[in-house]
């Protein structure tokens, strides 16, 4: 169903808005420090959209935000109609570390966010569902295995399937393979597309990895600092799936090129 | 492709180099060999610094009184003689203690680590009294609560209670910053954050905790029983030291620290049990 909507405009999928940033400033009360500015954003349903920038551009400031954890100063900040004002259930995350609670197993793990929200019996209910999860991700034969026993990639699976389990509206995904070495974070990459593809999720990634940002998303925003602000808005019309061939191809590395020559302008200041 | 074929290569026909390291010699010997032979070397000096008369009997008596004396008094604990009686009583200050020290301990931790007041207000205070000679409070423990068992409990209680609060407070905080925000996006509330997340994290730390203060609830009822009277198995010490008698005052001790040993034991069994996943990793799977 993809592919024809795709089609009709210009490379980015026409899904309705699903969370839309509006002139979204943070100043830090603090130390007076701005660390957003005006930002402006809207991800469409079942698009990928990466942010990407140096340290200190405020991106983490921004996925705090989206995320229900801190306050904007200014803007307005709405996911499916509805403002966000704390953290909500139709927001799924994950970050650079698992963290999965080693005295409970892969499915326990899981359905965590449903015991949290709506007590042991409801998470009991959900077990079915963190199973089929888990058979997704590819860890299936795991379900009742401890923490420790799972590899960094898998336990990292095991949190993708944390995230999915109450069915968000929007992913936020924090660097979630930083922490793996390359050939795993490849992997790790190519079933998060597989993933949001199949369960037609909304996601928004924060990166350092320039390639990282192209080989998944539809849209890049790139970030400068002092104070953190949207640069540019970069498309990336290479056809999906992707797959780890196309990070040889010229149109990959004219992409990957033209960002880290917008990231380098930030620089010289 | 380099070619990873069988030929031959030129350093087939030539010798292995096959060479033996250096294992250090202690790495052969298992732990109890070692063991019994530090064992030997006590036992052995000991026999000689008495037998030469190198040392009064009435100090140091020789091996072979002791571990007869070690047999009787052995004997009339499990003939249900009077030392029975008084260890029991021991058993009982040392059980009453731990367990009010668990009480507290616990209690005071959770307010230390999890309110900002209790971090703010209640922590320097419990680090100026934990810096006194707790020893020092068994008078005043007499004072208060008698010459029973009482000033026994509380002063062993006194003693074990500040490890058990360091290790809960310093468990409380062991949570890492992604943990927490974890929590936070599931919307958790302070008491789910704390009974899911937080104390399941901190058990490690409240075990080391438990450990010294079972360590600390020995030496408290001893101390009391010294200080305060009484009828338990730190009288029937005090009294066989003021009588010169060494090999009683050795084989009691000894007897004492089984028990001692029991309880530290006890709190590591179930350390083992409860903590189940704080171990070594005994093997991984690679994804």
């Amino acid at each position: 169903m993809n592919t024809e909507l795709v089609e009709n405009e210009v490379g980015a999928p026409l899904g309705a808005p699903v969370y839309e940033l509006s002139r979204v400033s943070k100043t830090y009360a603090r130390n007076l420090v701005v660390a957003l500015e005006g930002v402006n954003l809207t991800l469409r349903k079942g698009s990928f959209t990466s942010v990407i920038g140096s340290s200190g551009c405020g991106k983490s400031t921004l996925l705090k935000i989206m995320a229900g954890l801190i306050p904007p100063s200014q803007g307005r900040v709405v996911l499916q109609g509805k403002p966000v004002t704390g953290p909500r259930r139709d927001i799924g995350m994950m970050f650079q570390q698992a963290t999965l609670f080693p005295w409970k197993t892969a499915v326990e793990n899981i359905v965590l966010p449903i015991e949290i929200r709506d007590g042991k019996a409801a998470a009991k209910a959900a077990m079915e569902k963190a199973y089929e999860l888990l058979d997704i991700v590819g860890l299936k034969g795991f379900e009742n295995v401890y923490p420790n026993e799972l590899s960094g990639g898998m336990a990292q699976r095991a949190s993708i399937c944390r995230m999915l389990i109450t069915e968000p509206a929007v992913l936020l995904l924090d660097e979630p393979f930083s922490a793996l070495d390359e050939l795993s974070r490849d992997m790790m990459n190519m079933e998060l597309q597989r993933i949001c593809t199949e369960q037609d999720a909304t996601a928004f990634l924060v990166t350092h990895s320039i390639q990282e940002a192209v080989i998944l998303s539809d849209e890049i925003v790139v970030m400068k600092p002092r104070p953190g602000r949207v640069a540019e808005v970069v498309k990336v019309d290479l056809p999906r799936p992707r797959t780890l061939e196309m990070m040889t191809t010229p149109e990959f590395g004219e992409i990957v090129e033209y960002i880290r020559g917008q990231l380098d302008k930030g620089e010289d200041m | 492709m380099t070619d990873v074929s069988n030929a031959p290569s030129p350093a087939d026909n030539a010798e292995d180099t096959v060479w033996v390291q250096e294992v250090a010699f202690i790495d052969s010997v298992p732990r109890w060999i070692a063991m019994t032979f530090v064992f030997l070397v006590f036992i052995g000096t000991w026999q000689f610094v008495t037998s030469f008369g190198l040392v009064s009997p009435i100090i140091l008596p020789t091996p072979a009184e002791t571990l007869k004396d070690m047999i009787f008094v052995g004997q009339n604990l499990l003939t249900g003689g009077y030392m029975l009686t008084a260890l029991w009583i021991t058993i009982l200050e040392v059980i009453y203690g731990f367990a009010l020290a668990i009480a507290i301990g616990f209690t005071l931790g959770v307010l230390v680590g999890e309110t900002a007041f209790g971090e703010k207000a209640v922590m320097p205070y419990l680090v100026a009294i934990d810096t006194m000679p707790k020893v020092a409070f068994a008078p005043l423990f007499v004072a208060w609560l008698g010459f029973g068992i009482e000033s026994k409990v509380a002063l062993a209680a006194f003693i074990a209670t500040f490890p058990i609060v360091v290790g809960t407070a310093a468990g409380l905080h062991a949570a890492d910053e992604n943990a927490r925000m974890l929590f936070k996006t599931m919307g958790a509330s302070r008491m789910q954050t704390l009974i899911k997340m937080k104390l399941p994290t901190g058990l490690p730390q409240i075990f080391t905790g438990l450990k010294i203060g079972a360590v600390g609830v020995m030496a408290g009822a001893i101390t009391g029983e010294f200080l305060g009277g009484g009828k338990g198995f730190g009288e029937l010490i005090r009294v066989a030291a003021s009588q010169l008698n060494t090999p009683r005052v050795f084989s009691l001790i000894l007897y004492l620290s089984l028990v001692g040993l029991a309880l530290y034991l006890l709190v590591q069994f179930a350390q083992r049990k409860i903590v189940f996943w704080h171990k070594e990793r005994v093997g991984s799977y690679d994804g």
